[in-house]
């Protein structure tokens, strides 16, 4: 008979464990969100995030962010970052915007393993970081369907 | 290509904003999943779109697992002058998708 030791059998545990994509925690949205802003914590205000509050299929999300802002060459939104709090891994997009963009507005559609809280962050050619945050419910969750 | 389906005015004024949608047909497989044997099924993301309007680039997004497959994309430009609109997706596999329209710009 074969004799698993405690060490084993807690690797095997282990093993098993980790077979699951690891959920992204809250803290995880944070660190991420602080790696986009070099530390700084943005301000909310200026950005909208447009979510429904409730969708049925996590698969395909709609979303879209309008920052309230001039888009000019001299002041603009230089990029707006979306992050997520529950899915596998916290990051969704990074959006680069210009002058050129002529307006501070981006639109797609995303994927939500459950129900969470959804963040937008945008940066400014003044250096400047501004937030919006939005809770979606998700009733059929995403990312790990078979 | 019938691989993309893009909604781009032909036709624009000067000076006028005005938006592109694109949607690329890309199972952004998220690595996440596994066949039927239970092997997991190796990532292939669209990493990124760059979109470039008389050679300069406009709009560019870096992309994860968390966009939907078929992945769309919804940004303005300022109507400047008449050229090329040209779009770029790459995959995890490096293959790239590239569509382009001719901006007409009247006025």
């Amino acid at each position: 008979m074969i004799q698993l030791s405690r060490r084993d059998a807690l690797a095997g545990i282990a093993s098993v464990v980790l077979v699951r994509p690891a959920i992204a925690e809250p803290d995880e949205m944070a660190a991420a969100i602080r790696a986009f802003t070099g530390g700084v914590s943005p301000r909310a205000g200026k950005v909208t995030l447009e979510v429904a509050p409730l969708v049925e299929n996590g698969n395909s999300v709609s979303v879209a962010v309008t920052v309230d802002h001039p888009m000019t060459a001299k002041d603009h939104v230089i990029a707006i970052a979306m992050f997520n709090e529950k899915n596998p891994q916290p990051n969704v997009a990074t959006f680069h915007l210009g002058p050129r963009a002529g307006k501070a507005w981006i639109a797609t559609r995303i994927r939500l393993q459950t129900t969470q809280t959804i963040t937008a962050v945008a940066r400014l050619s003044d250096g400047t970081f501004w937030t919006d945050s939005k809770e979606v419910i998700v009733t059929i969750a995403a990312c790990t369907e078979e | 290509m019938a691989n993309a389906l893009l909604d781009i005015p032909k036709s624009v004024k000067a000076g006028e904003v005005f938006t592109v949608k694109v949607v690329l047909s890309h199972v952004m497989e998220t690595g996440y999943r596994r066949d039927i044997s239970g092997k997991a099924i190796a990532r292939n993301i669209i990493k990124w779109f760059s979109c470039t309007y008389g050679g300069e680039e406009i709009f560019r997004c870096d992309m994860t697992q968390a966009i939907a497959a078929n992945p769309y994309l919804g940004f303005t430009t300022i109507a400047t002058a008449s050229g090329p609109m040209v779009m770029t997706w790459e995959d995890d596999e490096g293959t790239r998708y590239r569509e382009e329209v001719q901006i007409a710009v009247a006025g």
